[in-house]
């Protein structure tokens, strides 16, 4: 009798057609197109390339599209094409204080310049599911308006506070190129810009539930939202050749300025303190969790006792990623009969010798 | 085999070095039949090498050379755990990433290919892997352990003596052996600098005064040249002894953790232990019921739901070898 493991091969072609068919799902219905999921699971698609560091929205929306919406599987998609893309080099920092503003909102001032836009945003929506989108109606036309007079000038929150030093200054920018975590294995103690790139690489769930705990006492930072905004800016690019800048074109972005709990000493006046968060696309929750958690990861820097899991950044970077997550975490389903084996044999043995400790006290009792 | 003779092989120069600057025993002529190889890669150009999109191996040259760097240093010093930029790979983390890029960093087209996984090249993962370089890189495979230039491997080291020109590459999910003593890895690197590993003999005593043995049965921490505590990748202990004076090149490489290290050829690889605790390696009380191996390492069969069971060699190959010669089991459940 022949039972060692074989078939392997046909197995997982099987699998594989099967799953093909799953994906396609019932052939009655009509096939999802990307340009469908592209545009009306904007948000998902939004994520997918936040998390897969990558801003190609069909491409995302095929990723989608392939993974069946498991979104962990759309960001891997994403991610093992990304890292056979060659580097041309980096683009020169985006100026989101000149960003064409979609939406923008500031918790901590009722109006100020640029105004507060709401945008489109699920905040103050009813969640009453809507039967009426069952039926596929028209959606009424959005209302217009006619621009305000500051529309196109819309500063940071976080100017405005730093002009009267009311808040860190940001830090100055000495010219020093970012690391990249993608090219280069983290070196802990890991500097904010790697640490920043961690935390928008990372997994929505796993920051924001970090990002929780810094509010629930875990690491507080008695935080507010300076402001949120989102919209498009434009991207330049200096080609070596030529030596000034040219533009490659818009990215749409979610950036989140978290104006945190002041620090002062003997020889500096109180000011707040910054928490960071950008995201592709259209992404308010991971861009606030992003600050909460960039904030929290400043402690040390800032002179603050590390005593949470939020503030520890060795457990913050090694374990934010969804991929290595999943990876290690599903890795458990492969064949692992040869350590078993190996376990299985020292229990075994150690049995065999409890009982045979055990053996004359039994004979004894069964003497008497 | 030098690189003027095979311009864009992409020859590995391990191997290469290992077999003594190449030229002698470890000389492969260029298959006839192979295509002409294409004019090297220009940057940013490195694509539609193999037909598949991707370059030779999947990955791009850069990153080889990058591996390469990290491979050549962790040869250099033995045991020790280099990092390297791990890049995210087609297949998910903790499934053979590291071991993969290792891989395709060292392959060339002369190369022949053997991938297993749990001992057997017919385990799924084994197979995955195994068809994704026959895809993206079109080299050989094949099952048999000496045939093979380059073995992947999850969990396992073959029966068959591994000899001089073969490299080994492991599949390293955890590489640090103090990771669950101290999972700080700024903790960690310092003990390995300091070499103080007190931390680890104190786990293996207080496995034996639990238990009256040491309770560590697969990645059992190995010391390499005298200096560096390893770990061996989660091969059985059975395994441990094979890797101490192997002819071959050992090459451990872990993805996720961004880890790459080396145990060179003909290096001493010892487990550690105790002068009344001396180590031990797993015994079976069954030969294998397929080809009557005795001192391999079996798997455990369940045969049914009434406790019967068999146990036949782990190392697939080496059944198949050793059956082909003649040698027959009982056949019996155990």
């Amino acid at each position: 009798m022949y039972v060692a493991v074989k078939g392997g091969e046909a197995a997982i072609d099987n699998a594989h057609r099967l799953l093909a068919e799953a994906r396609r799902g019932d052939p009655a219905v009509p096939e999802l197109s990307v340009a469908q999921i592209r545009a009306q699971m904007a948000l998902l698609v939004d994520r997918v390339m936040t998390e897969g560091s990558l801003y190609d929205p069909d491409l995302a929306a095929l990723a989608l599209k392939q993974a069946r919406g498991d979104v962990v599987e759309a960001v891997f998609l994403v991610r093992a094409y990304r890292t056979t893309l060659p580097r041309f080099g980096a683009s020169v920092p985006v100026d989101t204080g000149v960003m064409a503003v979609e939406r923008r909102v500031s918790a901590t001032f009722k109006d100020l310049p640029g105004g507060q836009v709401l945008g489109p945003t699920f905040d103050y929506t009813h969640r009453l599911i809507d039967f009426a989108l069952a039926a596929e109606g028209e959606v009424q036309a959005a209302a217009e308006a006619e621009p305000r007079d500051d529309a196109g000038h819309c500063p940071r929150v976080t100017d405005l506070l730093a002009r009267d030093g009311l808040i860190e200054a940001a830090p100055p920018d000495d010219g020093t190129p970012p690391g990249d975590l993608t090219r280069e294995p983290v070196d802990y103690p890991a500097d904010r810009a790697l640490r920043l790139q961690a935390l928008a690489r990372g997994d929505e769930g796993f920051v924001l539930g970090l990002a929780y705990s810094t509010q629930r006492g875990y690491g507080r930072t008695h935080p507010f939202v300076g402001e949120i905004r989102v919209g498009e800016v434009a991207v330049d690019f200096v080609p070596e050749e030529l030596g000034f800048p040219v533009p490659l074109g818009r990215v749409r972005l979610t950036e989140c300025q978290m104006v945190n709990q002041f620090k002062g000493s003997g020889a500096a006046p109180p000011q707040f303190t910054r928490g960071y968060g950008l995201a592709f696309g259209q992404s308010e929750r991971k861009a606030m969790a992003m600050a909460l958690v960039d904030r929290a990861l400043r402690a040390e820097e800032l002179g603050e006792p590390v005593a949470s899991p939020a503030q520890d950044q060795e457990f913050v970077l090694a374990h934010c990623d969804s991929l290595q997550a999943t990876g290690f975490v599903e890795h458990l389903k492969l064949p692992h009969y040869v350590d078993f084996q190996a376990e299985l044999e020292l229990v075994r043995r150690l049995r065999a010798e409890f009982e045979r400790k055990s053996e004359p006290v039994e004979m004894q009792e069964a003497a008497e | 085999m030098s690189e003027t003779a095979m311009p864009a092989s992409f020859p590995s120069p391990l191997r290469g070095g290992v077999r003594g600057g190449g030229g002698a025993d470890g000389t492969v002529a260029l298959d006839p039949a192979l295509p002409p190889p294409p004019a090297p890669p220009r940057k940013g150009e490195e694509r539609g090498d193999t037909g598949s999109g991707y370059n030779f191996a999947y990955l791009d040259e850069g990153t080889k050379r990058m591996i390469r760097r990290a491979i050549l240093k962790a040869i250099a010093v033995p045991g020790y755990q280099v990092p390297f930029a791990s890049r995210e790979m087609p297949m998910p983390y903790g499934w053979g990433t590291g071991g993969v890029q290792v891989t395709a960093a060292i392959l060339g087209r002369a190369d022949v290919l053997k991938v297993i996984d749990q001992g057997a090249d017919d385990t799924t993962n084994a197979v995955s892997i195994r068809r994704f370089f026959a895809k993206t890189s079109g080299v050989a495979t094949t099952t048999r352990t000496a045939e093979a230039t380059i073995i992947q491997t999850r969990h396992r080291i073959p029966e068959t003596p591994l000899s001089e020109g073969q490299t080994l590459v492991y599949q390293v999910p955890i590489p640090e052996p103090l990771r669950f003593l101290e999972p700080r890895e700024t903790e960690t690197r310092q003990l390995h600098a300091l070499a103080e590993y007190g931390a680890m003999q104190v786990k293996l005593y207080e496995d034996i005064s639990r238990h009256g043995h040491i309770a560590t049965t697969y990645a059992y921490p190995v010391e390499v040249a005298g200096r560096y505590v390893m770990d061996p990748s989660p091969t059985p202990k059975f395994d441990n002894p094979k890797m101490d004076d192997c002819p071959a090149l050992q090459l451990f490489g872990a993805g996720r953790e961004r880890r790459i290290y080396a145990v060179p050829p003909y290096t001493r690889v010892r487990s550690l232990d105790f002068e009344d605790h001396p180590f031990r390696v797993q015994e079976f009380t069954y030969p294998c019921a397929l080809c009557g191996a005795e001192g391999v390492y079996l798997d455990e069969v369940l045969l049914d739901d009434a406790g019967r069971r068999m146990f036949v060699c782990s190392d697939t190959d080496h059944c198949e070898g050793r059956r082909a010669d003649g040698h027959v089991g009982t056949g019996d459940a155990a």
